[in-house]
């Protein structure tokens, strides 16, 4: 594991106050997950990849806009490992980055569902921009 | 005052190489109460012993240093010798001048400063040592067992063989506990029923052995080799001594939806029952929070039908009073609860089972009669899916689950599943694991037949959430080693329920002083040297109630503990540490303080009369220590505030003594 | 200028279940440690009455350091849990009393940390010869 790679994976670590090492790899997280068919990678693995520091992977994933922040993942997990808070950890570590926004303003008025009750919107913008 | 003998040992060059014995025997000399010093090669050899008899004898000695090894190394040789001597073998003291001196230093001037450091320490010590002799206590030859599962049926059995009687005290109306409810035991498929229930009859058919059945502790009083013990024996409402156990009454008695514990209530039985065919004792019993008689008076069906004459419906509940030298706990395990496991929808849907229910559901004496059918509409399951590790391995909430790994789980499940698809190949099973855990015996090659000769489908992961659609179960689950999610629809979803120690396990540590993990399960005296002891002498602990275990341990385990058991009540008489607590009477404040830090309970508060002046007697709360019980640690003298505590052979002016011998 | 390190005078009270066997396995494994350790042997770390540290200090002892099973193994099952917290209170005491902390430690030895009891010592001998000697608490008429 090389310098950056560490120094990111303590900074995740330290941002979602997730100890990944709790970890027992039941996989309970991804047998649980309603997004799971959307992910590419899934909650057991963002676990242990932040575990191992290979996280490049995961910042390039679209599975961190996919994770619907529904902690079902957190409700079940046996550990307390709170898969869910890593996989918000890493987002943060992207849309943080100058012009990393996932969801810019001008962008909403083309996805605007009439459906789409505002919280959902106002929760979504929140979460994927800075 | 004292007449002391010191001996410096050279132990070959093992002392003699970096600590000059000759200056160390011939500087302690001029210590107080010293007569004798000498030194000699080997003091523990015989010749160096005799030496010691004959300085003993030919000096008059009161107390003798052995400035050697390490007292755990040979103080019980000395002690030995000295009493040879006719010395109290308590007026020995030994100078650890080895291995916490000319071992660990490398020059002689500092190896015999300090070795004659320790042995002044160890002179100021032995001038303030009195004769001790051990306390004796009386043991009473007499074993309480309680729980009545295969653990108190073993240990009951093999007392029972060496000529000692034992009491068995079971809470329910049957001995048998959770072996009876099983089908088949692994790894190797015997019916659970043929092997324990002729050890059920031998219980019942031995004469030393005494059943209380439906009866609980409720008190303990005493400590190792004494125990008066109340047992409370629940009213039945049927004579026990009269009933034949005829059943009639169980099938004509009116109050027939009462649910039937013994299959987890998936069928229901009488008010009056009798557990299982095979029960021991083979009685009714009136459960009467049913029985419509002893509710509103009116019925007395089963009074009428039992020609015996055995029903009384005044009984009451009766409270013996037995005394025992040995108390053996095996209250054992129960399931844990599934009611907060929601994502498993065990309370939703009838289909979703645990493990010991699906025992019922496979064995031939079950609701189903051994028939492996659905219990919401009593049709054979197709697909049926087996979650490992419900609750065990569980540390994010402690209400919900257990921290620790339940054990038998991976092999029950194993035997489950095998046994289903060797009985209904058409069934497709699923178990879905986290780790197979398979240390044991035969273990992991019947975990690998179930694979590989059965075709149980393994799967490495954990079902998320269970969802009652219809008449299916949807279960949802991740294969981990696929990187997939899974969607089964299963007809029969089984969860390997953690186990947890029965409830009454609690109490009953609290009435016996005996202690017990975070988790309830009891502690042993040394988790590797003495598992089957309880810290609190004389009580022993056999089978689950101590950590899970299978069948085969807890019968190891429970022999371990008749063993022991044995051990003790062979002796008329239980010789005891005398390093023990005192307390000066005079001193005493009755404060508490010491009973309230002692681990073993050995304290107690009593009312004694004290004379004072003018021929007046006041009437003082003192502690008394009891000797049989106390193990000499100590906390007590330190937490006295008056400071009457005071441990013998330890005793704070010796502590002090060394303390200032070494400061000087 | 080289000045020579100071001798202190310490005083160990070792459980004769854990720590005094891992001080015997120390010696059996000759893991050296400073001669000035003296060790005096107690049933169990819960039996060290805070007087015995006090007169160790007025008697003139430059460190006194306690040892006992580790918490949870104790033989006596709760003996070292008393001793955690009355020496947390003596020491802060002491501290208070000018006896500064460092002169002052409960260590948790095992039967079978012989190392572990050797390296203890050797440092705490070390943190007590810099403090030098202990002259707070030392009563003068004890001076020989």
């Amino acid at each position: 594991m090389d310098r950056t790679n560490e120094n990111l994976r303590k900074e995740i670590i330290r941002e979602s106050g997730v100890n990944p090492l709790k970890c027992m790899r039941c996989g309970k997280c991804s047998g649980t997950c309603p997004s799971y068919g959307e992910m590419e990678y899934h909650p057991h693995q963002f676990v242990y990849m932040v575990e191992t520091g290979d996280i490049e992977p995961l910042m390039k994933s679209k599975s961190i806009y996919k994770c619907l922040s529904c902690f079902a993942c957190i409700d079940r997990c046996p550990r307390g490992v709170e898969p869910a808070k890593i996989v918000e950890a890493v987002r943060l570590e992207v849309v943080r980055q100058q012009g990393a926004n996932h969801l810019k303003a001008e962008d909403i008025p083309s996805i605007i569902d009439e459906d789409m009750p505002q919280q959902a919107l106002v929760s979504a913008f929140r979460k994927y921009s800075k | 005052m004292q007449r002391i003998g010191v001996f410096v040992c050279w132990c070959g060059s093992n002392i003699a190489g970096t600590v000059d014995v000759v200056a160390v025997s011939e500087a302690l000399k001029n210590e107080p109460g010293v007569v004798f010093s000498t030194n000699y090669q080997y003091m523990c050899s015989q010749a160096g012993q005799n030496i010691i008899i004959d300085a003993i004898k030919e000096h008059n000695l009161t107390g003798i240093v052995v400035c050697s090894c390490s007292p755990r190394m040979h103080e019980a040789t000395f002690r030995k010798t000295a009493a040879a001597a006719g010395l109290n073998p308590y007026m020995v003291e030994i100078a650890n001048i080895r291995e916490q001196c000319s071992w660990v230093h490398k020059e002689m001037p500092i190896g015999t400063e300090k070795a004659i450091i320790l042995g002044k320490a160890a002179i100021a010590k032995v001038n303030l040592n009195a004769p001790l002799v051990p306390g004796e206590s009386p043991v009473t030859k007499r074993a309480l067992v309680i729980g009545g599962g295969i653990a108190g049926i073993q240990t009951a059995l093999d007392i029972a063989e060496a000529g000692y009687e034992v009491d068995i005290v079971e809470k329910k109306p049957t001995i048998g506990g959770k072996m009876a409810q099983i089908d088949k035991t692994f790894p190797t498929l015997d019916c659970a029923a043929c092997i324990l229930t002729p050890k059920m009859v031998d219980v019942a058919q031995n004469e030393k052995i005494k059943i209380y059945s439906y009866s609980e502790v409720t008190e303990v009083n005493g400590f190792v080799g004494n125990y008066t013990v109340k047992i409370n024996k629940k009213a039945r409402y049927v004579k026990e001594d009269v009933c034949t156990g005829c059943g009639l009454c169980t099938e004509k008695c009116p109050m027939k939806k009462v649910p039937n514990e013994f299959n987890l209530g998936m069928d229901n039985r009488r008010a009056i029952y009798i557990p299982f065919a095979q029960a021991v004792p083979k009685v009714a019993t009136i459960d009467a929070n049913y029985c419509t008689m002893l509710k509103t008076g009116k019925c007395g069906v089963c009074s009428k039908v039992c020609t015996a004459g055995a029903i009384d419906y005044t009984q009451k509940d009766e409270v013996i009073e037995q005394k025992y030298g040995a108390i053996v706990v095996a209250t054992g395990f129960n399931p844990i609860s599934m009611d907060k496991f929601d994502e498993f929808a065990y309370n939703q849907s009838k289909d979703v089972i645990t493990s010991l229910e699906f025992e019922r559901l496979t064995n031939a004496a079950g609701p189903t009669a051994g028939k492996l059918l659905r219990p919401s509409d009593g049709k054979h399951p197709h697909t049926i899916v087996f979650v490992q590790c419900v609750g065990s391995r569980c540390s994010s909430c402690a209400e919900k689950g257990k921290e620790y790994c339940s054990k038998i789980c991976c092999m029950y499940t194993a035997k489950h599943a095998m046994l289903t698809r060797d009985k209904y190949p058409d069934t497709d099973v699923y178990v879905f694991y986290i780790d197979v855990r398979t240390p044991g015996k035969a273990f992991d090659e019947f975990y690998r037949r179930a694979v590989e000769e059965y075709g149980v489908h393994y799967i490495k992961g954990m079902v998320g959430k269970v969802s009652p659609e219809g008449d299916k179960l949807m279960v949802r689950a991740s294969d981990l080693l696929a990187n997939k999610q899974l969607n089964i629809e299963a007809d029969l979803v089984v969860l390997a329920a953690a186990i947890e120690p029965d409830k009454s396990a609690r109490p009953l540590a609290t009435m016996l002083t005996a202690s017990m993990d975070t988790n309830d399960f009891f502690t042993e005296a040394h988790p590797k040297l003495r598992p089957v002891e309880s810290p609190t002498a004389g009580v022993f602990l056999s089978g689950t109630c101590q950590g899970p275990k299978d069948i085969p341990e807890t019968v190891s385990q429970a022999s371990a503990a008749a063993a022991k058991v044995i051990g003790l009540l062979s002796k008329d008489k239980l010789t005891g540490n005398p390093c023990v607590a005192q307390s000066d009477e005079l001193m005493c404040n009755g404060c508490s303080s010491c009973e309230r830090v002692c681990p073993y309970g050995a304290i107690s508060y009593v009312d004694k009369e004290f004379r004072m002046p003018n021929r007046t007697t006041v009437v003082r709360r003192v502690a008394s220590v009891n000797e049989a019980v106390c193990q000499g640690c100590g906390c007590c003298t330190v937490a006295c505030p008056s400071g009457a505590m005071d441990l013998k052979g330890f005793a704070n002016k010796q502590i002090m003594a060394e303390v200032d011998a070494i400061c000087k | 200028m080289q000045v020579e390190e100071y001798k202190p005078l310490i005083v160990a009270f070792c459980c004769n279940w854990c720590s005094y066997a891992g001080a015997d396995l120390a010696g059996n494994n000759r893991l050296a440690y400073p001669a000035d350790v003296k060790i005096i042997r107690v049933p169990c770390s819960c039996r060290v009455n805070p007087m015995f540290i006090l007169r160790a200090f007025q008697r003139g002892a430059d460190g006194v350091i306690l040892c006992g099973c580790h918490p949870g193994d104790c033989h006596y099952t709760s003996g070292n849990y008393f001793t955690r917290r009355r020496m947390a209170l003596l020491f802060s005491m002491l501290d208070y009393l000018g006896i500064e902390k460092e002169r002052t430690r409960v260590e948790w030895v095992s039967a079978a940390e012989g190392a572990k009891f050797a390296a203890t010592m050797n440092d705490f001998a070390q943190t007590v010869a810099k403090l030098g000697k202990n002259k707070r608490l030392e009563d003068l008429r004890c001076r020989k």
